[in-house]
């Protein structure tokens, strides 16, 4: 096995400690932002997207390119703006909440 | 630029997704944390834009299309319809992935031979992405209301999926061994139907599972895409998303006491599993007039909100209701099941949409603490989370669930349109006990009602 796959490995299990770490500190309450904000992390694929729309001298490459930057776009731009929308919705009580 | 400078942003990238992951920590620092995770996003890509031959054609329309539908999506989506959306997105990063790893096998147009570590990545990547896009797009549609909630299910059907799993499995082995595009597809095309399949049988109440697991599997799909391309901030960022996937699919089976293969495969909910000793007895039926004096003169209320609640739309009502009672001196808080919604912590966005502060929003252990020392529980659209048999009936196919015990405290006042059973199907020994009133009504209109006879106390 070349060296680039063992390293990848090794990045893959340890990244997943770090995740099962972090993720079992979110409150119950930030579950849906979790998951929306999962999704927009999920669409870092847009990164393989672009790299795939430079395949040339192949239309079906280039079609399928072409939906995957769509489709990751649609990750990226949607997860993180219904993220902020929904976070912004979580207040403190306020000041002028009686005792 | 720099191979080693590339490789070195891609992990300032993949860093701002941790910190954005543990900012995530706490109410008050998670927006923040969602712009930083925004801002490595932006870095990667522009990493990318800069370092590759791209065409711009290509990317620019693509880019735009899928900007604006997610953007569109984002700021017009209700709050209610957040599990759909998440399903939807989950089916998207799916899609990406297997397209992408598509996209580099035509690369080498059928003439390149790539290494086995590839060729093996390639599989699994076309396999989990296309699994995870058609399984999404059926729990949209169960979601959504364009498929029925309940499973679907024919005889044998197990042992098809298993065929269909063996047909991955075999045109795998014979795309790694000739590298031809036909059993590369053949594999493409099982896993789209294997997707279906799997999901089909699975009943809306399970939807949250399924979610959640989607979830996870389109972040395994950006990080075998990872492997493919040999980017580490897919293998990072992929591994992330997985791990939090898988946690949360975890957390809800726990909070219905099933285990995973019980969700996925038990077709919970197909057959009516009616519990062995229906309980029968007298119901207390009560008026909005009386439960707005056993409120006003309560010294602490919790609401225990169910689907039923976001489904009627009464968050606003109920937040009314709640400063009312709060400018009384009345203490309001919410008791949140972890399956009060349709996905995990959907109750408590809705309650924040309504202007209820996260203080008050209890989790199962919190609230339970609390419930002996509470006047008056408003069960509103909640029926199996409040359900006692799932403690005390072992017959009962809730049995061992943990439920939020209402009936500790003084009263419990249970709105609901009719003593029907709830999504489970089973019946409720909590209508008829002594401290139980029962106020038959939507909950909305209840709501609403309340609203009037309180202003009378």
């Amino acid at each position: 096995m070349p060296a680039a796959v063992v390293i990848a490995i090794v990045v893959f299990v340890l990244a997943s400690f770090v995740g099962f770490e972090l993720i079992t500190k979110v409150p119950p309450t930030l579950h849906t932002p979790l998951m929306s904000g999962s999704n927009a992390v999920s669409g870092i694929t847009i990164v393989g997207a672009i790299v795939a729309t430079g395949i040339e001298n192949n239309t079906m490459a280039a079609v399928f390119a072409f939906v995957a930057v769509a489709a990751a776009m649609i990750n990226v731009v949607g997860g993180y703006l219904v993220t902020d929308r929904m976070l912004g919705m979580f207040r403190r009580p306020k000041r002028e909440d009686p005792k | 630029m720099n191979v080693n400078l590339e490789a070195l942003l891609y992990l300032v990238a993949a860093v701002a997704f941790i910190i954005g992951l543990k900012r995530l920590g706490s109410p008050r620092t998670a927006r923040n944390g969602n712009m930083i995770s925004g801002g490595g996003m932006a870095l990667a890509i522009v990493v990318t834009l800069i370092d590759n031959e791209v065409s711009w054609a290509v990317l620019v329309a693509g880019a735009v299309v899928g900007s604006l539908i997610g953007a569109v999506l984002a700021m017009r989506v209700k709050m209610t319809a957040m599990p759909q959306m998440v399903a939807a997105f989950n089916g998207f990063g799916g899609l990406a992935s297997a397209l992408v790893v598509g996209a580099e096998f035509l690369r080498g147009d059928g003439e390149a031979i790539f290494p086995v570590e590839v060729i093996l990545t390639m599989i699994l990547s076309v396999f989990i992405g296309a699994v995870t896009f058609t399984g999404s797009m059926i729990a949209y549609a169960k979601l959504q209301g364009l498929l029925s909630g309940s499973p679907i299910t024919y005889p044998g059907q197990k042992v098809a999926n298993a065929a269909l799993f063996a047909g991955i499995l075999g045109f795998g082995v014979w795309t790694q061994a000739t590298q031809q595009s036909l059993p590369f597809v053949i594999v493409a095309v099982i896993s789209l139907i294997l997707g279906v399949a799997m999901v089909i049988p699975i009943g809306g109440a399970d939807m949250p599972v399924v979610i959640a697991l989607l979830n996870s599997l389109s972040g395994m799909a950006a990080a075998a895409t990872g492997f493919v391309i040999d980017n580490s901030a897919l293998v990072i960022a992929g591994a992330l998303v997985g791990a939090s996937g898988i946690i949360l699919s975890a957390l809800m089976c726990e909070a219905m006491n099933r285990s995973l293969t019980n969700v996925l495969f038990g077709a919970f909910g197909a057959v009516s599993e009616q519990s062995g000793p229906t309980v029968h007895g007298d119901v207390r039926s009560t008026t909005a007039d009386d439960v707005a004096i056993a409120l006003a003169y309560a010294n602490r209320v919790v609401v225990v909100p169910g689907y039923g609640l976001a489904v009627a739309q009464a968050q606003h009502a109920l937040r009314e209701v709640a400063s009312i009672l709060e400018r009384r001196g009345v203490e309001v808080r919410y008791g949140i099941h972890p399956v009060a919604g349709r996905m995990p912590g959907h109750m408590n966005v809705l309650l924040a949409e309504a202007d209820v502060p996260y203080d008050y929003l209890l989790d199962l252990d919190q609230t339970n603490a609390m419930l002996p020392r509470t006047d008056v529980v408003l069960v509103l659209g909640a029926n199996d989370v409040v359900n006692p048999a799932a403690r005390d009936d072992s017959g009962s196919p809730i049995y061992g669930m943990p439920i939020l015990e209402v009936d500790h405290a003084r009263t419990v006042v249970v709105v609901k349109r009719s003593l029907s059973p709830g999504f489970a199907g089973i019946d409720n020994p909590l209508f008829y006990k002594d401290g139980t009133m029962m106020l038959f009504a939507d909950a909305k209109k209840a709501l609403n009602d309340l609203v009037a006879a309180l202003d009378l106390v």
